[in-house]
C-alpha cells in the first residue's frame, strides 16, 4: 500500500486542495499527487479527490464549467475500473453536474453561507466509506450552495439502492430528505457537502473525517 | 453562414424552492407593492451565433441548453431564436 497514490485535482478556484494534501500526507501518511484539471492522464493515481472550492468561480452554476475539463472527461473510465473517487463540497457539485451522482446542489434555503459543525447520521455501509461502528459523526460544512435537491423518484431510487451516504440530523440548508452525501450504485464514488479533510486532527476540532479519507486506500 | 440571435431563459423548476426569489418578494412588499403572488428569479443568456440555417442554429442552441446552460434536475429552459441581418 505504500505506493498507493491519491490524486488531488486542482481546478482554477479550488481552495481545499492543500487542506486535503495536509490531511492525507500529514495526518495519514498517504502519498498524494496534485493533478491540474487540464490533464487527462490519471493512470498514475489509485484514487481521486475532487476538493472543495469555487471551480471556475462557480460561474453559471457550481461545478457546471468544471465538468467539461479534460480530467472529468477521463474520470468515467477511471470510475469504471472500480477505483475510488470522493468529491467534497465543490467536488460533490461537480460529480452531480457531470452525472456521476444523482441530484443537484443549489442555493441554501436561508441564503446564508453556512460555516459550522454538523452532526450527521451514517446511512449506508455500501462502499465502506464510513466507520460502521459509529452511527453518527461530526463534520464541518462551509457552503452557500449546498442544498441537495432530488425529486421523489430519485429519492426512491436512492433509498431502494441504499445510496444515501449521510443525512443531517439538523438540516442546515434545506436539503431534500436531509441528504448530505450520496454514493453511486457501485459504491466507489462518494459525494458529500461536509469536509472530512477539516476533521482529521483532534486539536483542530475533531477527527471524524479520518476514516473516510483512509478508506480511499483501505476498504473491503 | 448566417447570423442568429438567441435569447435563452433558464428557470428553476416549479418544484424547486427559490430562496432568492422569496427574498426579493419580501423586499417588493416592503416597497409597498402589494398583490405579488409569486416571484422567481431566472437567468437570461444572449447568444449570437453563426449557422448555415435555422435548423442548425436550433440544434446548436438546444445542445447548449441541454448540456451546459441548464441543469435539468433543477432547471427548465426555453429560448427565442431569430436570424439577424447585419
Amino acid at each position: 500500500m505504500s505506493n498507493f497514490t491519491v490524486g488531488i485535482v486542482v481546478f482554477p478556484g479550488s481552495n481545499c486542495d492543500r487542506d486535503m494534501f495536509w490531511a492525507l500526507e500529514g495526518c495519514l501518511g498517504i502519498k498524494t499527487k496534485f493533478i491540474w484539471h487540464e490533464s487527462s492522464d490519471i493512470s498514475g493515481v489509485d484514487s481521486i479527490v475532487l476538493p472543495g472550492g469555487f471551480s471556475y468561480g462557480d460561474y453559471l452554476r457550481c461545478g457546471a464549467v468544471a465538468r467539461f475539463s479534460s480530467l472529468i472527461n477521463s474520470l468515467d473510465d477511471f470510475v469504471k475500473t472500480g477505483r475510488r473517487v470522493i468529491g467534497i463540497c465543490n467536488g460533490f457539485q461537480i460529480l452531480t453536474e457531470s452525472g456521476f451522482l444523482p441530484g443537484a446542489l443549489t442555493t441554501n434555503k436561508n441564503l446564508d453561507f453556512i460555516c459550522n459543525d454538523c452532526e450527521l447520521e451514517i446511512i449506508t455501509s455500501k462502499g465502506s466509506w464510513f466507520n460502521s461502528s459509529n452511527n453518527k459523526i461530526n463534520l464541518p460544512i462551509a457552503h452557500g450552495e449546498g442544498r441537495y435537491f432530488c425529486d421523489e423518484d430519485t429519492f426512491k431510487e436512492l433509498s431502494d439502492n441504499d445510496l444515501i451516504a449521510l443525512r443531517y440530523l439538523s438540516n442546515p440548508n434545506g436539503s431534500s430528505y436531509d441528504i448530505a452525501g450520496v454514493i453511486n450504485k457501485e459504491g466507489n464514488v462518494l459525494g458529500l457537502m461536509p469536509h472530512p479533510e477539516r476533521a482529521c486532527d483532534g486539536t483542530l476540532g475533531g477527527n471524524d473525517g479520518l476514516f473516510t479519507l483512509k478508506s480511499l486506500i483501505e476498504f473491503s | 453562414m448566417n447570423q442568429f440571435e438567441a435569447k435563452v431563459s433558464i428557470r428553476l423548476r416549479p418544484s424547486v424552492l427559490d430562496p432568492a426569489g422569496e427574498a426579493i418578494k419580501s423586499a417588493a412588499s416592503k416597497l409597498g407593492v402589494e398583490g405579488i403572488n409569486s416571484l422567481r428569479i431566472g437567468k437570461l443568456i444572449e447568444v449570437n451565433l453563426e449557422a448555415k440555417d435555422e435548423k442548425e442554429a436550433k440544434e446548436k442552441i438546444e445542445l447548449l441548453c441541454d448540456r451546459l446552460f441548464a441543469n435539468k434536475v433543477i432547471e427548465n429552459f426555453d429560448y427565442d431564436l431569430k436570424e439577424v441581418n447585419e
